[in-house]
């Protein structure tokens, strides 16, 4: 009876394998993170502008309070939007 | 004791030419002055701020790049506080590795001038499109 009740795929079902977060600036040893390339922030920045959390870009501590200072020149300079909608 | 400072600046839209080099040169002979030394100037020339200041929504955006006493950076600042030029002002201690990062982007400058020109021109491409698709979507 047991037998029966065992759900059977035919092909194997994806089980979400967690994918390693890493720092990006750690990686490809960047140093120092310009407020003047707006760019490149663009790319930590949700579609309102907001900055992104540490827990989606995988950012270390150390690098993610420097991009929070970046965009937050880069914001005062207008080279960023405070606030947006629809950025990307 | 000198620090190296990285000040960049925005004038108004409103100037003609030669109101604006004649600004940008009031503050080069300030920082001259200054006990300053000028490294590295930049001008980025006319462009479109991302929110509006003062109602204006451009902005003409000059960089310089100067050795000074930290005392000249409180003086410097009132400067641009006093001018109604300028619309906005950012002043920032350089730390060794934003020193490093310049440097390399001095020299990547002065070599691929083509390129940089070309990346430009491509740049607002996209949103083109995008504008396009939303004229398609209300037909």
């Amino acid at each position: 009876m047991a037998d029966n009740n065992e759900i059977r795929y035919l092909t194997p079902i994806a089980i979400e394998t967690k994918k390693e977060k890493y720092c990006r600036f750690q990686k490809y040893g960047i140093k120092y993170i310009d407020y003047k390339d707006a760019d490149y922030l663009l790319r930590l920045v949700n579609e309102q502008g907001k900055i992104l959390p540490r827990r989606i870009t995988g950012t270390s501590l150390k690098y993610q309070r420097k991009v929070g200072q970046a965009i937050k020149r880069a914001r005062h300079l207008a080279l960023m939007p405070y606030v947006a909608d629809m950025l990307k | 004791m000198t620090n190296r400072y990285e000040t960049v600046f925005i004038l108004t839209p409103v100037l003609s030419e030669d109101q604006t080099k004649e600004a940008v040169k009031k503050f080069k002979d300030l920082i001259k002055k200054g006990s300053g030394k000028v490294h590295h100037e930049e001008s980025w020339g006319m462009r479109k701020l991302a929110y509006p200041i003062q109602k204006k929504s451009s902005g003409f955006y000059h960089l310089f790049e100067f050795e000074s006493e930290a005392t000249f950076v409180d003086k410097l600042e009132t400067e641009y506080r006093r001018d109604e030029r300028v619309l906005r002002f950012l002043t920032v201690k350089m730390d060794k590795h934003h020193q490093e990062f310049a440097q390399r982007r001095r020299n990547k400058m002065a070599e691929p001038k083509d390129n940089a020109s070309e990346a430009a021109d491509q740049r607002p491409a996209p949103r083109r499109r995008k504008e396009e698709n939303v004229e398609q979507r209300n037909d």
